[in-house]
């Protein structure tokens, strides 16, 4: 039952996106298309899962006075994991997340996990946590992602759904769109919770 | 000489890191509400992303290329990042014990602002040579500052008018810096 809880928590009432507010600055940048979106987030998820894993089995060998040193580098180990499988694998994605695939390493949510959960808990208890933040994560972005494409483009994961007469939000492509977009929908989050009364 | 110039006002002005670019949003919005810790953030920041420029080109150029060790950047460098800050508090803490407690609380934060490994990162994307390195460090870092302390100065005012709930605190806050980089698009017709 708990480590049904730990796992749901991410989607809604802790929504590392909406609710906690971290890891913003891939949430801004990739978020044009929902491909990227749903990219980054399963990437993230990846190394977030790993690192919640190796640092809850590690938490009683790692010494409490050089722990973030150490945490660190188990992230930066698997980042660099992603970075070359999505490099093989998915070129193409790999070259339009470009640089915020190595700077996985500093979103907030991977340190701020193992900080805050993984080196107290057990490793079936935080690999749930690891899966149901990353998973949160990545819904995030793919609806900030699709948001965005609709309405830049008026497409949706590379399909056209909005007809041929459609006349795009340029601006939802542009840097400018990404932090409204965001604002926007965190705003409507924040009242419709208020509304169902979940905080 | 021109060509310096123009990545120092490219990197302030046109693809400012926070606005255009989306490093160091975290402190952006977390350290935005006062100006003064605006200004201590961005010097704290400024110091440090200067300082790395230049260790992590000289890592890159001497060690990890000579050995082909590329694919060990990110690690070596987030570390080389980690340490430079705890080194960085040290020897401020020892010399300026005024300046220390203006930064004090930034300097350990800085670790995971995004925009440190960023610049470091892009420095070798971009095939800058180590003074350009240095100067498009400092001068992203400038950029950061700028940004910062607009937004810090706008949020000033807006503590005293009144703002519907669900947009107070980050939702308005990212609202502001969508309307900001607006504004900065414009620099964008002057190279």
């Amino acid at each position: 039952m708990s480590i049904m809880k730990e796992f749901t928590k991410g989607f809604v009432r802790e929504n590392p996106t909406f609710r906690i507010v971290l890891g913003t600055c891939p949430t801004l940048a990739v978020t044009t298309l929902a491909a990227n979106g749903l990219g980054m987030g399963l990437s993230t998820t990846a190394v977030l899962v790993a690192s919640n894993l190796f640092i809850s089995l590690l938490r009683k060998a790692i010494p409490d006075k050089i722990r973030i040193p150490a945490y660190i580098i188990i992230i930066a180990t698997f980042v660099t994991i992603v970075d070359m499988v999505l490099n093989a694998f998915t070129p193409d994605l790999h070259s339009r997340l470009g640089i915020f695939i190595p700077l996985i390493v500093v979103n907030c949510i991977i340190l701020g996990r193992a900080e805050a959960f993984a080196n107290k808990n057990g490793v079936v208890a935080s690999l749930a946590d690891g899966l149901g933040m990353g998973l949160g994560f990545t819904l995030s972005l793919t609806i900030l992602g699709s948001l965005r494409e609709l309405l830049s483009a008026g497409t949706l994961f590379g399909k056209n759904v909005m007809g041929a007469g459609y006349e795009p939000f340029m601006v939802f492509g542009m840097p400018t769109g990404g932090f409204l977009a965001y604002g926007l929908v965190m705003a409507l989050l924040n009242y419709v919770f208020k509304k169902l009364k979940l905080e | 000489m021109a060509n310096l110039v123009a990545i120092f006002f490219g990197a302030v002005f046109i693809n400012n890191f926070v606005l255009t670019r989306f490093l160091g949003i975290c402190p952006f919005l977390g350290v935005s509400k006062k100006v003064d810790t605006a200004v201590g953030m961005g010097m704290a920041v400024t110091f440090v992303m200067g300082l790395a420029s230049l260790v992590t080109w000289l890592l890159e150029y001497y060690l990890l290329v000579p050995f082909e060790l590329q694919y060990l950047r990110t690690i070596v460098f987030i570390l080389v990042i980690a340490a430079l800050v705890q080194f960085v508090e040290l020897v401020i803490r020892k010399i300026s014990p005024v300046l220390y407690q203006a930064l004090g609380i930034f300097l350990p934060l800085i670790t995971t602002n995004c925009a440190v490994l960023g610049v470091a990162l892009l420095n070798i994307q971009l095939e800058y040579n180590l003074l350009e390195a240095v100067v498009f460090g400092v001068a992203a870092a400038i950029g950061f500052t700028l940004a910062l302390v607009i937004m810090a100065g706008i949020r000033e005012r807006l503590e005293l008018v009144y703002i519907p709930k669900p947009f107070r605190g980050v939702s308005l806050a990212l609202i502001l810096a969508g309307i900001l980089s607006i504004a900065f698009m414009g620099f964008q017709g002057m190279m």
